[in-house]
């Protein structure tokens, strides 16, 4: 029944367009130079972009799919696929005129009523301007003379900035889907917070809205000057319907001396019905470098959506006595398969990385972990501790774990914890009896479970997960 | 209050309750004695309805409705508590964030607002001292790691938090120690008024010494087939079960 909701709302179409000034006609399907010069020309993008698109491109034709997943992925037919979304037309105008039972979904998860217009896909302009906390919070932000704007701006207005750090973390040739990104990438944020600034809010609330926006191949960049902090928030709790089924983003992350950077993702992209039918492919890549001395970051990732997540947050540990933490809830229900995890790299001396990771796998789901520390020769007293928890709910799904150690120096310290657990059905009747229903057993367990990473997310955003990880799970026991 | 025809239940295809029959009314105490693998946990789990088992034939009616239509939850909200024979642990889940979930699930079904931080503290405090439950229970996961001992005393603190109307002791006595069962033996009396009724499974008179029954029923092979005053307790205490088996199976 609940489960029946959940899917009727994912099924709604709100997806909505760019901006108001690419009302645009569509290019047709199919990806070739032409294509990456189009949607370049049509961004209005200097040469130097131009050339770094044409050249991923040309690098990517060389490419295979990476296969080495604990994940079945049928072939993409990358040719079938149009890359330049067009803006959405006959977008509803109130809140009267959206689905009631998305708008039922979106109460559950308590998202405040600009958040619910702009995610229904009312015009976006109407729905900044209802949202007054805008111009004030561009202003503080403008004063201490922080950059916080969509990567299109970034490259016509910061375009040395873009041009240093840019692949500075994430090479073109990375992977298969970086340079498909690369080459085709849409738009995305771009942060820069300057030397000795503590950026004062989160970079988040009023701004996801805009994190819907950016589509299938989305491009995110954040340097963190010396002595700098920012925490960065992104995604949406809501639950995301878009026709693009393929996902292929990079996230970058520069860390410099001193700084620290707080990552948070909630990725609730639509994970296909009960069948496994549809449903986001979702193939990212983020990495960040601790690229100073005592430079910290620090990734927070909830992901319940997708139909398939490859994932992997990594960082670079360059820095001496710089530090990482990946901390991750990773729920697969249903059909879905996820392979997500991270990659610790320890350069400097007495770097430090802790990982947690609890995957919650329920239905016909498979979930795995996929972690590498690798310690090189010359990170003396490189620390790393991991701990990896499984969660079973059934006896159909999958939990996998697959570490990996490269330690190459002596002094180096690498601990690896790993428990798998169930919830059994002797503990939803206890729950039943003292008059909680299923579906709120669950989310007590799955949510004390988790607890340990919700509570490093934003306040507001944890409420919203805590609820997100219930309504995920909604009919998988009993 | 409660009345159950002619139970018959299964689990896994094997019948265990095998038409059993009980009244019990407003203020009443009924305890009920029989030999190992009688059938007296299972007439605890078929009145929760645990989904374990399989109710073939027979009717259940509490306050005037047919349980076997609700489900463990409704049950529960009704004003149906067990004392759990095994309480299971919960890893993760707070005492606190339980008994509030449960508390406000109650008040839900019953049609009122959520319980107030201050009342519900005060409510748990006072519950707390009735039973002698020490702080640092509360304050971990539930029955994590508890002794079995401690479980018991968490399940009477349950019920003094959710104030049922028909309570199921199922062997709450087996695990206390002799300060522990007078303890909780003596919450359960305050906790007894004329409106409520309890239902006490138990091995040993010892027990009933404290919860003074008012029947004593003897569940053998899915039946109860002999029901008397305190005094069959003691009986029982004194020559076993083989007497009622011959009468029984002599039949
Ligand atoms: N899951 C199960 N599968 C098969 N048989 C079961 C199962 N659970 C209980 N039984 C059987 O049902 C019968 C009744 O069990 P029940 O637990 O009701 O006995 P009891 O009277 O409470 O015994 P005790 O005094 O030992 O607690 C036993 O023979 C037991 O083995
Ligand atoms: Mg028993």
């Amino acid at each position: 029944m609940a489960e029946d909701i959940l899917h009727e709302v994912t099924q709604t179409d709100y997806k909505y367009g760019f901006t108001t000034d690419i009302e645009t006609d569509i290019i047709p399907v199919g990806l070739n130079e032409d294509v990456v010069r189009l949607i370049s020309a049509k961004k209005k993008e200097p040469e130097w972009m131009l050339e770094y698109r044409l050249k991923a491109y040309r690098h990517w034709t060389t490419m295979k799919m990476p296969e080495w997943a604990h994940l079945k992925i049928p072939e993409i037919d990358y040719q079938s696929i149009s890359y330049y979304a067009a803006p959405r037309k006959n977008a509803p105008k109130s809140l009267d005129e959206v689905d009631p039972e998305l708008l039922n979904t979106f109460n559950k998860l308590g998202i405040p009523l600009e958040e619910q217009m702009a995610l229904s896909g009312i015009a976006v302009d109407a729905v900044m301007d209802s949202v007054s906390v805008k111009t004030t919070f561009k202003e503080t932000l403008a004063e201490k003379g922080i950059i916080f704007c969509s990567f299109s701006e970034a490259v016509e207005h910061h375009p040395d900035l873009i041009q240093k750090y840019m692949s500075s973390v994430v090479p073109v040739t990375d992977n298969f889907f970086a340079a498909l990104n690369s080459a085709v990438f849409s738009d995305g944020s771009f942060v820069y917070i300057p030397k000795g600034v503590r950026c004062p809010m989160e970079l988040s609330t009023y701004f996801r809205i805009n994190a819907v926006n950016t589509g299938q191949f989305e491009r995110t960049l954040i340097v963190a000057d010396e002595d700098s902090y920012v925490s960065y928030l992104e995604g949406c709790t809501a639950p995301t319907r878009d026709e693009n089924q393929l996902h292929a983003a990079i996230v970058e992350i520069v860390v410099h001396k001193n700084a620290e950077v707080k990552y948070s993702t909630v990725q609730n992209w639509y994970p296909g019905d009960k069948d496994g039918r549809g449903g986001v492919y979702n193939f990212v890549t983020k990495r960040g470098i601790c690229k100073g001395e005592n430079s910290k970051l620090s990734w927070t990732q909830v992901e319940t959506g997708s139909a398939i997540t490859w994932k992997y947050p990594s960082c670079i540990l360059q820095g001496d006595n710089s530090s990482a933490e990946f901390y991750s809830v990773a729920v697969t229900n249903h059909h879905q398969q996820a392979d997500t995890g991270t990659k610790m790299i320890h350069l400097g001396k007495n770097t430090r990385s802790h990982i947690l990771s609890k995957g919650i796998s329920a239905g016909l789901s498979n979930n795995s972990y996929r972690g590498l520390v690798r310690v090189n020769p010359k990170a003396d007293n490189a620390r790393n501790f991991s701990q990896c928890d499984s969660l079973l709910l059934g006896d159909k799904c999958g939990a996998h774990t697959f570490p990996y150690m490269e330690v190459n120096n002596e002094t180096a310290i690498v601990e690896h914890e790993a428990t798998t657990s169930k919830i059994s059905e002797d503990q939803i009747f206890y729950c039943n009896q003292r008059g909680i229903s299923t579906e709120d057993a669950v989310g007590l367990i799955v949510n004390g479970y988790a607890k340990e990473v919700l509570n490093k997310l934003p306040m507001e955003f944890a409420v919203e997960a805590q609820k997100l990880l219930q309504i995920t799970l909604e009919g998988s026991v009993g | 209050m409660l009345e159950i025809k002619d139970i018959h239940a299964n689990i896994n295809g094997k019948e265990i309750l095998k038409g059993l029959i009980l009244k019990v009314n407003p203020g009443e105490i009924h305890a009920i004695m029989g030999p190992n693998g009688a059938g007296k946990s299972t007439l605890a789990s078929v009145l929760t309805g645990n989904p374990a088992f399989e109710v073939t034939h027979g009717s259940i009616s509490f306050h005037g409705k047919d349980m076997l239509e609700l489900s463990p939850e409704q049950r529960a909200n009704e004003g149906i508590f067990l004392s759990f024979q095994y309480p299971v642990e919960i890893p993760g889940v707070s005492m606190v964030n339980f008994m509030r979930t449960a508390i406000n699930e109650q008040r839900k079904y019953r049609q009122l607002e959520p319980i107030s931080a201050t009342d519900f503290l005060r409510l748990m405090r006072e519950k707390k001292e009735l039973v002698e439950m020490d702080n640092k229970l509360t304050n971990r996961s539930v029955n994590e790691g508890f002794s079995g001992g401690e479980k018991k005393r968490n399940e009477i603190f349950q019920m003094a938090m959710l104030d049922p109307d028909l309570s199921i002791l199922d062997e709450t006595d087996s695990g206390l120690d002799i300060d522990a069962l007078r303890i909780v033996a003596n919450g359960v009396n305050k906790l007894k008024t004329d409106k409520n009724a309890t239902i006490v499974i138990t091995h040993y008179q010892r027990l009933l010494d404290y919860i003074v029954p008012d029947f004593v029923h003897v569940l053998y092979d899915g039946r109860i087939v002999k029901t008397g005053d305190k005094n069959l307790a003691l009986e029982l205490e004194e020559k076993g079960y083989d007497w009622i088996k011959k009468e029984v199976d002599g039949e």
